[in-house]
């Protein structure tokens, strides 16, 4: 009788010993799943107002808190990472940023380490974005 | 030399025995130089006989002994036991692989999937009637070269993220065998091929975690290869192909010198050596 090893949703993160992409792609994933659930709230709450003003003004009044202002700056750094991110992916699933097929010689450089400088860099553009945003929400 | 003890945790587990797998160590007597592979025989050897794991070349060419070594997927024979630099040293089973015994997976899926590809070359001529070799530069043999090399270990499946979720993903090695059959210019499958892998479980499964080509240890860079199948899915592939090498100039050119005589009386030269030193075609 053969035993189940697959690792399922928590080898996502618990996966091993491996290159911080690994864990870009978890947080990617994590990411657009928190956009989908915000877009969900969002198109319920703003739903409220057909039931007119009255009822509006208090959906409002609910979301005023700081609870919602520290989720909704939550929601916007997963929208920053999620659009960088994939911004990223997408350059390197054209076949760019990874290099070319070549004969390979120990110690190895594979394609992961060749993106790197991309990922560095537009891993910067995702801080200043958020610092951004860390103004915007709390200090303005 | 000096020896340094040093625990193995290793991962136990016997079929109609065991509902769940557990740890058992043993300490091993470790010299520098010696393979996780060696103080696995050393246990098995010497502490436990009951042990059950796979290998064979001990020289990283069978792929047999692929293993989870401390949270990686590592080849047993190639990695020294001090250069982990730990006194504690975790052993498990490849993940996403079913448990047959102890280290020992199934690799089937693994298996099937590289069949499903269709990792051979597809040519009419080759298959029809070969008559000569082919002619292929060494731009084009680089093209496919380091895809080449995969030993289907199965270290790359075992770090896939994807496939720890996903059973029906065709997963990073037949994915990138898909790459070095469509990029290797004597085939001509390169449409069939696309059919299987350019689908919502081939290539657009994958979603570029890199840790295939971070655990595999011959360099052959599966998600390399699975993002370059996107961009020929998108872009098209410039790919050239070779024919049959041409018909033998007549005259020798007068650069390459004569064949040297035969060391053996009578031997026959099939046309290729004149067997006295004169000038003849080789």
């Amino acid at each position: 009788m053969r035993y189940n090893n697959r690792l399922g949703a928590k080898g996502w993160v618990i996966g091993g010993n491996y290159s911080i992409e690994r864990y870009l792609y978890i947080l990617h994933r994590v990411s657009g799943l928190a956009l989908i659930f915000y877009l969900m709230c969002h198109l319920i709450l703003t739903s409220f107002r057909i039931a007119g003003a009255p009822t509006w003004e208090a959906a409002m009044a609910f979301v005023s808190g700081p609870f919602f202002k520290v989720g909704e700056f939550l929601v916007m750094c997963a929208g920053v990472y999620h659009a960088i991110n994939g911004l990223r992916l997408i350059i390197i699933e054209l076949g760019y940023c990874i290099g070319k097929p070549e004969r390979q010689e120990y110690p190895y450089t594979p394609s992961i380490k060749k993106q790197r400088p991309l990922m560095y860099l537009l891993m910067l553009v995702v801080a200043a974005l958020v610092a951004v945003s860390v103004v915007d929400f709390f200090i303005m | 030399m000096e020896r340094k003890t040093i625990v193995f945790k290793i991962q136990r587990y016997a079929p109609n025995q065991d509902k769940e797998p557990y740890f058992k160590s043993y300490e091993v007597p470790v010299e520098q130089g010696m393979t996780i592979l060696e103080c696995l025989w050393y246990i098995k050897e010497n502490l436990d006989s009951t042990i059950s794991f796979r290998s064979s070349c001990r020289m990283g060419i069978c792929g047999s002994c692929a293993m989870f070594i401390q949270g990686r997927p590592r080849l047993a024979c190639e990695t020294q036991t001090l250069e982990l630099k730990s006194s504690t040293i975790e052993i498990k089973p490849l993940p996403n692989y079913d448990i047959i015994k102890d280290l020992v997976v199934d690799q089937r899926n693994l298996f099937r999937n590289h069949k499903k590809v269709k990792p051979y070359i597809i040519s009419e001529k080759a298959t029809s009637n070969p008559t000569k070799e082919y002619i292929q530069s060494v731009a084009q043999l680089e093209q496919y070269l380091q895809f080449n090399y995969c030993l289907k270990c199965g270290c790359c499946l075992a770090a896939c993220p994807t496939m720890a979720t996903d059973t029906n993903f065709l997963g990073p090695q037949a994915l990138a065998q898909a790459f070095r059959y469509n990029t290797d210019s004597r085939d001509r499958a390169g449409n069939a091929r696309f059919q299987i892998v350019d689908t919502f479980e081939g290539i657009w499964r994958c979603h570029m975690a890199g840790a295939c080509s971070d655990a595999c240890p011959k360099g052959v860079d599966p998600a390399m290869a699975i993002q370059l199948l996107k961009r020929h899915s998108i872009f098209g592939s410039r790919k050239e192909y070779s024919d049959y090498a041409g018909p033998l100039p007549k005259n020798r050119r007068p650069d390459i010198p004569d064949a040297p005589a035969p060391t053996v009386k009578g031997a026959r030269t099939n046309g290729r050596g004149n067997g006295k030193g004169k000038k003849g075609r080789r």
